[in-house]
């Protein structure tokens, strides 16, 4: 495996009139998570298709696993998986024929081992045989992931991984970032919540109008800013924590 | 490269598999797709049929080859649906971010439009039996029959490709088929053309369906298939490269693009 999983360089990419990439520089180091953070439409979702093969960029390189996304584009599906913002699964397979397929797909020797494997790991066992247009949002969103991890690719991209996901299933998709990134591999996540940089990512890059304005861990951002000062307030409950409060999600707290 | 050339074939098992699968658990767009063309063939037989002046003793046989077109175009809309589907909810993204031969998302869903369009050929020609239909064709004019009919399935289904994948909405994608649908009403399949002003009756002689028609009508009576055929096939390849071109080229503007329907809208 490569020093450096991913590399990008003066990327530049605009549509018609409008400059959605204009000079972005990072790199990421195997086994990391990194948490790509900008408001809605600051070109996190155009990067994430530059680095999954699924656009060109018009200028600057970018490497991933070593290769090159424009010139090298099949070694580098070999090396990743994406999983984008709406979750990519069919509806009218089953959870495990959804597996299946994918393992098919990725030329695996036993896709039902495989399969079986994931539908355990990620707690859809018994729903394995009914057809994903029943499941909840947060089992789609886990077969999701679940679909990411077939072949073991060593770099995954996950596309605001918990946009449109009740508070239940936002902790779900964060348990399972965690235990992604455990076997060693290299986690790209997009994201516009704060509070899910802070509890998934080791470093933050911050997208700005077509820049990583800032990046480091969450150390080093926390001393680009003031020093804290000592403040008394109230803290009242908010409505997230009442409603996992009530629903007797006491991890959240 | 050379691994994707050698996994082509396995890889378009597995997308023909997953759109096969589509299909025989909605049953219900068969239903769908057959069910206006049975309506239509029970409309002219017993409604109209009494009133035109065909020439043949039996309608059924005569208006048999339109209610295949007609069937046909209103089944190849499915695969504009699922193709649509694909794109929105995100899976084309999946499977192109995937080692896999880029062709095999489109011919997929294209080789599922050729078994959906073959079962639903093949419950009218079981209801228009029932309605009288008889055949004196031989093996090898069902032969070309069928052959004739597969290659008129991919030509319709190829243009239903370029909807699936350029439409902004689900309606958008579905509504190229009404003039598809509405084509062999102009044509020879249902009334004779001698019957209609000069100007509609040359747009009606000189219009791939009626060649087609005329083709499958002759065929079925056991007769000996004119030169229409070879009309009816230049027709059908010319327009089958033309759709394959451009749904190649709307294949590629709608992978150029970041922003997905959700966006956009």
């Amino acid at each position: 495996m490569p020093d450096i999983a991913i590399q990008v360089k003066d990327l530049h990419k605009s549509y018609r009139q409008l400059n959605v990439l204009q000079g972005v520089d990072f790199v990421v180091e195997p086994g990391r998570i990194v948490a790509l953070l900008g408001p809605n439409g600051a070109g996190k979702t155009t990067l994430i298709k530059i680095l999954s093969t699924l656009l060109k960029p018009d200028s600057g390189t970018a490497l991933v696993n070593g290769f090159d996304v424009v010139t090298q584009a099949a070694q580098v599906r070999h090396s990743i998986s994406l999983t984008g913002q709406f979750a990519a699964v069919d509806e009218l397979l089953t959870g495990r024929e959804n597996l299946i397929m994918i393992a098919q797909l990725r030329h695996l020797k036993q896709p039902r081992q495989v399969a079986d494997e994931l539908l355990a790991r990620f707690g859809l066992t018994e729903a394995a045989n009914r057809r994903v247009s029943a499941y909840s949002g947060g089992m789609r969103r886990r077969l999701d992931l679940a679909m990411s991890l077939v072949g073991t690719p060593p770099i995954i991209f996950l596309d605001e991984p918990t946009t449109g996901l009740d508070p239940e299933g936002r902790l779900e998709v964060w348990k399972v970032v965690k235990e992604l990134a455990q076997g060693g591999r290299t986690i790209f996540l997009t994201t516009q919540y704060l509070d899910e940089a802070e509890q998934l990512a080791d470093r933050i890059a911050i997208l700005h109008q077509g820049k990583i304005i800032a990046s480091g861990t969450l150390q080093e951002l926390k001393k680009l800013f003031p020093p804290a000062r000592v403040e008394y307030v109230e803290k009242q409950p908010t409505l997230e924590e009442i409603f996992l409060a009530i629903i007797g999600q006491k991890e959240a707290c | 490269m050379a691994t994707l050339q050698r996994y082509f074939f396995s890889d378009l098992g597995v997308m023909l598999g997953r759109s096969l699968r589509h299909l025989f658990r909605s049953m219900d767009t068969i239903i769908t797709a057959t069910i206006t063309p049975i309506g239509l063939m029970l409309l002219f037989v017993y409604v109209f049929g009494g009133a035109i002046q065909s020439g043949t003793a039996n309608y059924v046989n005569y208006v048999l080859p339109g209610i295949f077109l007609v069937a046909i175009a209103s089944g190849t809309s499915y695969t504009s649906l699922r193709l649509f589907t694909d794109v929105q909810r995100g899976i084309m993204d999946r499977f192109r971010s995937m080692p896999i031969a880029p062709s095999t998302l489109l011919w997929g869903h294209v080789l599922a439009s050729l078994v959906f369009n073959a079962i639903s050929l093949l419950i009218i020609v079981l209801v228009a039996l029932l309605m009288g239909f008889r055949s004196s064709a031989g093996i090898l004019s069902w032969l070309a029959i069928v052959g004739l009919l597969a290659l008129v399935t991919l030509t319709l289904t190829w243009i239903a490709v370029i909807p699936g994948l350029t439409a902004r909405s689900i309606d958008g994608a579905a509504v190229f088929a009404y003039p598809l649908i509405f084509l062999p009403f102009i044509s020879s399949a249902f009334v004779p053309t001698r019957s209609m002003p000069l100007v509609v009756r040359a747009f009606a002689e000189h219009q791939p369906m009626t060649a087609i028609v005329n083709t499958i009508r002759a065929l079925l009576a056991g007769a000996p298939a004119s030169q229409e055929i070879w009309i009816a096939l230049a027709w059908c390849l010319g327009i089958l490269l033309l759709a394959f071109f451009f749904a190649s080229m709307a294949y590629k503007k709608r992978t150029s693009y970041a922003t997905n329907i959700y966006q956009r809208s």
